[in-house]
């Protein structure tokens, strides 16, 4: 566990760097470690997954970031501060102890950490080999049980390549 | 509770990033880090101590391994979770290009002006 609470902690770390760093090639490679970081937690969670998932997705994004920032010139941000910003990120940063405070609140009332519900998923774990003959059981869950949602997140591909192809086709036809 | 403090900080970082910063690119990142979050306190809430990764290993003791697995649910929804995550961060990306080649910035206070 002290493991999972390092790599929580370096997370943290690279977001406040991705964020704050006046140098924006660093802020993507931090997005990167922070990528990576995130599927060693799921491996920790036993998740392997979703590890697997997030370490090609992180590199396609990544790739798709990089692209954004090498290829441009100066797309650095001059850095100014005022009186309003400098109350506005006050009054943000009171506005998230509030809401750390109360999120705390919610999360003695949630299961506790270790102590799963199960309370859904009982069910494809006795049953999801005899049904589906998968052994994985995140399989049978995605390909059997909940093959819908699979097909919904396939037409979300589709519109998001859709949309980019439109954005990026150069000039459109004469409107 | 401490690993769901640790992301619900790891959210707040996300939205400070979307809220604050004026470059185009950090409110992608923003979005990004916000996304992460997300997925790992889904999978938080379904980790059991000591639990193992829900493959069945042997069909003789399949219901004694049962036992001992992690909640499999919340992983079959964050793996469509992660790839619908890439392609709105596509999206995104594509969307600050096509941005950069009409006004030349990424700056949001610039971009602001209207063209008619």
């Amino acid at each position: 566990m002290i493991l999972l609470y390092g790599l929580l902690i370096f997370m943290i770390i690279g977001a406040v760097i991705a964020i704050e760093t006046k140098d924006l090639l660093s802020s993507v490679i931090s997005v990167g470690a922070m990528g990576l970081a995130l599927s060693i937690v799921f491996l920790l969670l036993s998740a392997p997954d979703l590890a697997i998932v997030q370490v090609v997705v992180e590199v396609l994004a990544l790739i798709m970031m990089l692209r954004l920032v090498v290829t441009r010139e100066d797309v650095t941000v001059a850095h100014r501060y005022r009186y309003g910003e400098v109350f506005a990120t006050t009054i943000g940063l009171i506005f998230f102890g509030v809401f750390i405070v109360f999120a705390s609140i919610v999360f003695k009332e949630m299961p506790e950490f270790g102590n799963p519900l199960l309370r859904v998923s009982r069910q494809y774990i006795t049953e999801g080999f005899d049904i589906s003959h998968a052994a994985n059981i995140v399989t049978a869950i995605l390909l059997e049980f909940r093959a819908y949602d699979t097909l919904g997140e396939a037409t979300v591909i589709f519109a998001a390549i859709v949309g980019a192809l439109v954005i990026l086709r150069g000039k459109g036809r004469n409107i | 509770m401490v690993p769901y403090i640790l992301c619900m900080i790891l959210f707040l970082i996300g939205v400070y990033g979307i809220i604050a910063k004026k470059n185009l690119i950090k409110i992608v990142i923003g979005m990004v880090i916000i996304e992460y979050a997300v997925n790992l306190i889904l999978i938080l809430v379904g980790y059991r101590s000591g639990g193992a990764a829900p493959i069945i290993t042997s069909i003789e003791g399949a219901s004694r391994e049962a036992s001992t697995f992690v909640d499999p649910l919340p992983q079959a929804l964050i793996v469509t979770s992660i790839v619908i995550g890439l392609s709105v961060t596509v999206l995104a990306i594509v969307l600050c290009l096509r941005l950069y080649e009409k006004y030349g910035t990424l700056d949001i206070l610039h971009i602001r002006r209207l063209r008619g």
